[in-house]
């Protein structure tokens, strides 16, 4: 099947198995390979990138069903500069090995996005229930998550 | 992992799907939010021949009030969606708001998660706590299924091959009437050791005069839970009754056992969820 999407801002067409994940187009067939896999069970969030602006786990979507989609990846997410919420993770030691860093990052600025710059302690925890780290212990990666809090501020 | 291979159909309104799943027959599966279903293929618990995609039927989305002045919400759409969207049904915002994570609430969908009737699942409790009623459309037309009815049994609801959930009606929750949801969750799964939902709704004199309270997670299947209903009929709040009513939520019932808790320990926090639920709802029924 011939799939058409957006990816960090360039448009992509390939022919793709209808199994195919979504995480696997993105490393194998457009080699970004910034996206990890790590349980591959909808588990650890390792595999999160942003579909037409949501946070979803890319192992647990057809690479089909995201046919005329725009999505980002953590490759997308900088500007000219770091994102806040990369330069957060940067300032506050927010990852050891790195493995689940970009899953982290991009469910992170999502969970900023919705809540804004007033984000608990409680809230951000919860908010990363769905990402797992093995090595960090999770306390630097929620006082990354507070300071691109308090930068990128809003809210909807 | 990887599925078996399958043919896959992105259908683009209700009548598309409905033709392709009576082409297929008993080779095709809906697939929703594909978070039930993704996994299980990659397991090969499951292995459709066809998947019929309904996840770009504009139709199957969003909300609307019907005659009756019950709140629609297509079965599409999502547990994020439904905790933002402001529905008055406190019990639905609180569990839209704490199923899965953040991931898991932007692609689960109140149809899938209905549909599929995971005795671990959170919704189908609330779903009858709140007495929704599910809109179908199949082959033999379209037709409205109270949730207790559409729950036959283990994973096993009242959809026949080539039935399609279009959307789920609750009734409005009514004035001084309240509801919650309380849950004691696996804390790798996230799924519900044990659920209770509860509904109640005040008279005059602050005494409770109606009331449905629904288990999750505990035993085979979701299921109201009577004895604890007709125990809190007239009771006041913040008094003993209530507990005693609580007390009674193990009646009649065959408890799970399994790695993540035994029987004893599910009767346990049955009664102990049923209470909590019960209190928080009565809470919010001002
Ligand atoms: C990491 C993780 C954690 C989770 N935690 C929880 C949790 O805490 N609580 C909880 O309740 N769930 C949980 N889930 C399950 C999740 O909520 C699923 O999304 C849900 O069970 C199924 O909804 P879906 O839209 O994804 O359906 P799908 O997976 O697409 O479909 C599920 C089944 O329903 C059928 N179906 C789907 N839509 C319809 C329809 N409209 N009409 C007829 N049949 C239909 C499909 O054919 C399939 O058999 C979790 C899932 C994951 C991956
Ligand atoms: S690789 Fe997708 S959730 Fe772990
Ligand atoms: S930094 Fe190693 S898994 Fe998180």
């Amino acid at each position: 099947m011939q799939v058409t999407m957006t990816v960090n801002g360039k448009s992509y067409t390939r022919d793709v198995e209808p199994r195919l994940l979504l995480v696997d187009f993105i490393r194998s067939e457009l080699a970004l390979t910034g996206t990890n896999i790590g349980c591959d069970t909808s588990q650890c969030g390792a595999c999160t990138i942003h579909l037409n602006g949501k946070a979803v786990k890319s192992c647990t979507v057809f690479a089909v069903q995201a046919a005329g989609a725009e999505l980002t990846t953590i490759e997308g997410l900088a500007g000219t500069g770091l994102h806040p919420m990369q330069q957060a993770f940067w300032d506050k030691h927010g990852l050891q090995c790195g493995y689940c860093t970009p899953g982290m990052i991009m469910t992170a600025v999502k969970l900023v996005e919705r809540h804004g710059g007033t984000l608990s302690e409680e809230e951000i925890r919860h908010g990363l229930a769905g990402n797992l780290c093995r090595c960090t212990g999770y306390q630097n990666i929620v006082k990354a998550v507070q300071q691109a809090a308090t930068e990128m501020g809003g809210g909807d | 992992m990887y599925p078996a291979k399958f043919d896959y159909y992105q259908a683009t309104s209700v009548d598309e799907v409905l033709s392709l799943l009576q082409q297929h027959g008993e080779d095709a599966k809906i697939l929703a939010g594909g978070h039930s279903l993704i996994p299980m293929m990659k397991l090969r618990l499951a292995s459709p021949a066809v998947l019929v995609d309904i996840g770009q039927v504009a139709d199957l989305r969003g909300f609307s009030t019907v005659a009756d002045g019950s709140l629609r919400i297509g079965a599409m759409t999502t547990y994020h969606e439904i905790a933002d969207a402001n529905t008055g049904l406190d019990a639905l915002t609180e569990v839209c708001s704490i199923m899965g994570d953040l991931q898991v609430r932007n692609r689960g969908t109140i149809g899938g998660n209905l549909s599929h009737n995971d005795p671990a699942a959170d919704l189908p409790a609330v779903a009858l706590a709140l007495d929704a009623q599910l809109e179908i459309r199949g082959p033999s037309g379209e037709r409205l299924a109270p949730m207790e009815e559409f729950i036959v049994g283990l994973m096993e609801t009242a959809l026949a091959p080539g039935d399609l959930v279009v959307a789920v009606r609750f009734p409005p929750s009514g004035p001084a009437s309240g509801s919650a949801y309380e849950k004691f969750e696996n804390p790798a799964s996230g799924y519900a050791i044990c659920g209770v939902a509860a509904w109640v709704r005040r008279d005059g004199t602050g005494r409770i005069e109606s009331c449905r309270v629904a288990l999750t997670g505990a035993a085979d299947y979701a299921q109201r839970l009577r004895p604890v209903e007709e125990a809190m009929m007239g009771q006041q709040a913040g008094s003993e009754g209530i507990d005693a009513a609580a007390a009674k939520a193990g009646e009649g019932l065959q408890f799970l056992s399994d790695i993540h808790a035994d029987d004893v320990y599910r009767a346990h926090l049955t009664h102990v969820l049923t209470r909590r639920v019960l209190q928080k709802a009565i809470e919010r029924a001002q």
